[in-house]
């Protein structure tokens, strides 16, 4: 395959950016895009041009590092996915691909493709956690059981990987579906509950700190999220917050 | 005592290519030591406390006159030389044996087991070791390495117990530790199913699945502490897999008879790790916990004996830093990248751990590497890393590959379909050699077999290194109880066959689609094909029983170390050492190291120590940046991925592991003449980072190589195709039966032995069967 990449180049946070034309050729359609990439730097090394720089460390879809803006679709063009699991074979030769950063007020660009995401550590510093100490007599674990469905639910809330690709889809920059995953994953669980109303007054306090903006109920971010992250999350946040407002 | 032989030499911390003609080295006296019951030779050291730049360094002094071996060009040489004689002269044998066994650093490895009857052991050692008082512990600091399961439960824990904490990740968030990518589950000793598990028989099954290589005290304390490791995580909101009855559920893995496994779907690190993190963040929230996202560990600085700090790079501007603290700890990972494709992240490296060795860490059974059976095969040159399918999946999916080799060609071809073959014109080998266990046998043994299949021919795809691995028999039982339970026709196969992949897809959802995306095939139609890769590895920084290493003051958790997983790790057993260690062994054991720590104060991060080790990091930076070489820094880590893979994967020998010995340290010189990194030190650059870890992996490798060879045995995930049954088994030789502890004295390939001697005083040491 031949293609035509534009790839957003920035040299740091203080430098503008722009988009720069790459011409890349004898790409197999059975690579990953970000193998893709790692031949694109590797010519580049050789010919002393600067590589491309972008996040990535696990690269079967699972720790949320790779976080590339592909076609104007965060982790591209396929469903369900992050882009280190998009394989070339989803485009066609003579392709023309755009490859841009996630963008976001609250995600500034280190270099090139690579953002600081550090904001949603500081959200689950927040609040993100159920305060109890290591000890080796905690209750037995069978002590408390739980509904399956509700730990389904929970489980599915908490499958979020953090890469904020809701974030880069919303036009608001909203981290809704992101705050509203971690706060449901708890809020569903009976060993939550003791904690639920400071949890979620301070997790979406710090939300609107960092710089994301509201919910307008548009569903992208539950489209692009690589794994499936309900809008429903996002309902059961808002119950949590209207009731932590009346218990207060 | 036997013959008495001394010779000078100088002391290379670093390969010998490193350095400068006007560096200046600590001269040595050494002792070769013949044992007169194993007839070996056994190198001591001894440092002389005079000092000689290399230029001045005459290696042949034995051939001069008076035997002299600082130069006439170093302005006090003779001085120099004169003290050196005296230094022979008042060398003092006995006295250097007794100083030794009382050293840490001593050739005689200490392992501090305490003493009594096993299942007492860890209970006595926790009521007799020191304590530091909760007043104190606000007055010490504690670094830490490494955010994933070990090193992220250790910060949490040490942190709520008092200590203020440094932690250190890579990875942009320590979310992102590789423990996240482990899917299938941890073990437990807690017999919820009662199908009579218990300590002991968790004990039992890890021993006899290491294959008798692992130490019985670490072992058993890990059995101990598995079931609060569940309680723990269950109370931190971790969402196990539950029943109807909304009681936790189990499966079963390789390796064992029981079902022991508690899982998150194929997500369970995934959600572990979130745990920790959660655990963590609630420390950084209070201030507990300072963390530092983006920064690389390249040295560990040791001051008077003990480990006081370590050199980090901040990733994002490159800016070099110094930390110090009163203890480090390293829960850095494995070094499965040193083959450079394997399932680890594409960060994941042995720097850390390789830097704590040539400080004087020993390293240990480095040779012993797992490889996972059930892989996705590689595709083609431009791979960049191997994708794990769960252990998990061979409790329904069973391994074949065809009986007639017609029907393999075909099949390579495209003529035939898999789902064609009938039923009797497949061979289900592992059902076949192994009846007992059947597709549930340890990772090594099941990837040693699908090797002999694809070696023999049968491989089933274009390369002919992959094997099937079918759902179809599993669909079909399942799909039939769910049609009783359901009232429907259980004799309908539409019916059977649509509510079977409704339960497997349940139970394996996220990894079937992982597949598809990866190989563009769809498992619930086709079988998988898989093919062993390189996962985990068993060896690692030699610890004691308080997971201190050789250098007092530094500790090593995780997969970093090496104490627990023996010659083969058990699946789900990486995560249970990982919170074992973190949440409920390393805090309380680094307490007795500490307690003499308690009146230090502060450590200086000025001291001359540290500003060497900076210079010395940033020094090896420069050299990366300025070498203006020809070939990229991947250029070489795939060159050493190929000869690790041909020559110390799956099946070694002793021609082979020679022959990759010479062929590493030739590598690693033209790495160090001819590597290419772009750019600069002072900003993001991922290149320079990549350089400096393939730089040690090309270290690694060669000791990797090396205890290989001396190993001369089959175990576990070490094959020697010259010890081996008829039938292909492993053969394990009881004079095998220690840890081999390496000591760095300059190149890898000289490192020196210490053994430590494996006692088994509860588990009776058998021939390894699962027939």
């Amino acid at each position: 395959m031949k293609l035509t990449l534009k790839i957003w180049r920035q040299k740091n946070f203080d430098t503008k950016g722009s988009i720069v034309n790459y011409e890349i050729d004898n790409i197999s359609p059975d690579m990953s895009f970000l193998e893709m990439l790692d031949v694109l730097n590797a010519d580049l090394i050789l010919r002393d041009e600067d590589p491309v720089s972008f996040d990535h460390d696990c690269r079967e879809g699972i720790c949320g590092s790779c976080s590339l803006f592909i076609n104007g679709q965060a982790h591209g063009p396929d469903r369900r996915i992050t882009t280190c699991q998009l394989h070339m074979r989803k485009f066609k030769d003579g392709d023309t691909i755009y490859i841009e950063p996630f963008r976001a007020k609250a995600f500034p660009v280190i270099k090139d493709l690579v953002v600081d995401r550090s904001a949603f550590d500081r959200i689950q510093q927040s609040g993100g956690y159920i305060s109890i100490n290591t000890s080796g007599n905690t209750q037995d674990a069978n002590s408390i059981p739980i509904n399956k469905d509700d730990a389904d639910d929970a489980f599915d809330a908490a499958t979020c990987i953090g890469c904020g690709a809701c974030v880069a889809t919303c036009k608001n920059s909203s981290a809704m579906l992101f705050v509203g995953a971690k706060v449901s994953q708890y809020s569903l669980l009976p060993q939550g509950q003791t904690e639920a109303s400071r949890r979620v007054t301070n997790m979406v306090n710090q939300m609107d700190l960092e710089g994301f903006g509201n919910c307008s109920n548009t569903g992208a971010c539950e489209v692009e999220c690589p794994k499936g992250i309900s809008l429903d999350n996002i309902a059961r946040m808002n119950r949590e917050l209207i009731r932590a407002s009346i218990n207060k | 005592m036997t013959k008495k032989k001394l010779t000078y030499s100088l002391n290379y911390r670093r390969p010998k290519s490193e350095y400068n003609s006007s560096d200046e080295l600590m001269i040595c006296i050494r002792y070769y030591h013949k044992c007169s019951k194993t007839n070996k030779t056994k190198i001591i050291k001894k440092s002389t406390g005079v000092k000689c730049r290399l230029e001045d360094w005459n290696s042949d002094w034995h051939k001069s006159p008076d035997r002299s071996p600082v130069k006439d060009s170093d302005p006090n040489y003779r001085k120099k030389n004169k003290l050196l004689k005296q230094k022979v002269k008042t060398f003092d044998i006995e006295e250097l044996f007794k100083s030794v066994k009382n050293d840490s650093f001593s050739p005689y490895l200490n392992s501090k087991l305490p003493k009594g009857p096993i299942d007492r052991k860890w209970t006595n050692h926790k009521n007799t070791i020191n304590l530091v008082s909760p007043a104190n512990k606000r007055n010490i600091d504690v670094i830490v390495v490494g955010t994933g399961l070990a090193g992220g439960s250790a910060c949490a824990t040490l942190a709520e117990l008092g200590y203020n904490v440094k932690a250190f990740c890579f990875q942009d968030s320590p979310r992102r530790a590789h423990s996240i990518a482990a899917q299938g589950g941890i073990n437990a000793a807690k017999n919820y199913q009662g199908d009579g598990d218990s300590i002991y028989r968790l004990f039992y099954d890890t021993v006899k699945g290491g294959d008798y290589r692992s130490r019985e005290e670490n072992v058993y304390r890990l059995a101990e502490v598995s079931a609060n490791i569940i309680d723990q995580c269950v109370a931190q909101g971790v969402p196990f897999a539950r029943d109807y009855g909304g009681l936790l559920d189990n499966r079963s893995f390789g390796g064992v008879l029981v079902s022991r496994t508690f899982y998150a779907k194929g997500q369970t690190g995934q959600q572990l790790l979130l745990g920790a993190y959660s655990a963590m963040n609630r420390q950084i929230a209070r201030g507990k916990i300072k963390m530092y996202n983006r920064h690389e560990m390249l040295d560990v600085v040791i001051v008077n004996g003990k480990a006081r700090g370590i050199i980090t790079r901040n990733l994002v501007n490159g800016e070099i830093e110094r930390h110090s603290a009163h203890a480090v700890v390293l829960a850095t990972g494995g070094y499965g990248n040193v083959f450079y494709l394997s399932t680890n992240a594409m960060g994941s490296n042995v720097t850390a751990a390789w830097k704590a060795h040539k400080r004087g860490a020993y390293f240990a059974n480095p040779c012993f590497t797992q490889i996972h059976p059930t892989c996705i095969p590689v595709s083609g040159d431009h791979q960049s890393k191997l994708t794990l399918m769960s252990e998990s999946l061979r409790n329904d999916g069973r391994i074949w590959v065809p009986k007639n080799i017609k029907d393999v060609e075909d099949i390579r071809s495209g003529k035939l379909k898999p789902t064609e073959i009938k039923e009797e014109d497949r061979d289900y080998f592992l059902e076949r050699r192994y009846p007992a266990f059947g597709n549930l046998v340890p990772r090594d043994v099941a990837s040693r077999a699908a090797k002999e299949r694809c070696d023999a021919g049968y491989g089933v795809n274009k390369t002919g290194e992959a094997v099937y691995l079918d759902f179809a028999s599993s669909i079909t039982r399942y799909g039939k109880e769910q049609a009783l339970v359901n009232g429907q026709d259980d004799n309908n196969l539409e019916i059977v066959e649509r509510l079977g992949k409704e339960i497997i897809k349940k139970k394996y959802g996220n990894l079937f689609q992982m597949y598809e995306k990866i190989v563009d095939q769809n498992p619930y139609e086709t079988p998988m094909m898989i093919y062993p890769a390189v996962h985990y590895t068993m060896g690692g920084i030699w610890v004691d029983y308080n997971l201190m290493t050789t250098i007092p003051g530094l500790y090593a958790i995780g997969e970093a170390n090496f104490s627990d997983h023996g010659a083969n790790r058990l699946g789900a057993s990486a995560l249970m050492q990982g919170l074992a260690d973190g949440y409920f062994v390393l805090p309380y054991t680094i307490g007795d190291y500490l307690s003499d720590e308690i009146s230090t104060g502060p450590i200086a991060n000025d001291s001359e120590e540290f500003i060497t080790a900076e210079r010395e990091a940033k020094e090896k930076l420069d050299t990366l940046i300025n070498n203006n070489g020809s070939k990229s820094v991947d250029y070489f880590h795939k060159k050493l991925g190929k000869i690790m893979w041909n020559k110390c994967g799956m099946a070694r020998n002793k021609m082979d592991l020679e022959s990759a010995i010479e062929e590493i340290s030739k590598l690693r010189k033209e790495f160090w003449k001819d590597v290419k990194v772009p750019g600069d030190q002072n900003e993001f650059n991922e290149e320079l980072a990549k350089a400096g870890r393939v730089a040690d992996f090309l270290e690694l490798g060669e000791l990797f190589a090396k205890d290989a060879l001396e190993r001369e045995e089959s175990c576990g995930g070490h094959f020697r195709e010259e010890y081996q049954t008829k039938e292909g088994e492993a053969t394990r030789k009881k004079e095998f039966q220690f840890v081999s502890a390496w000591e760095y004295v300059g190149e890898p390939k000289n490192a020196i032995l210490h053994k430590e001697k494996l006692e088994y005083e509860n588990i009776e040491v058998k021939e390894r069967s699962y027939k």
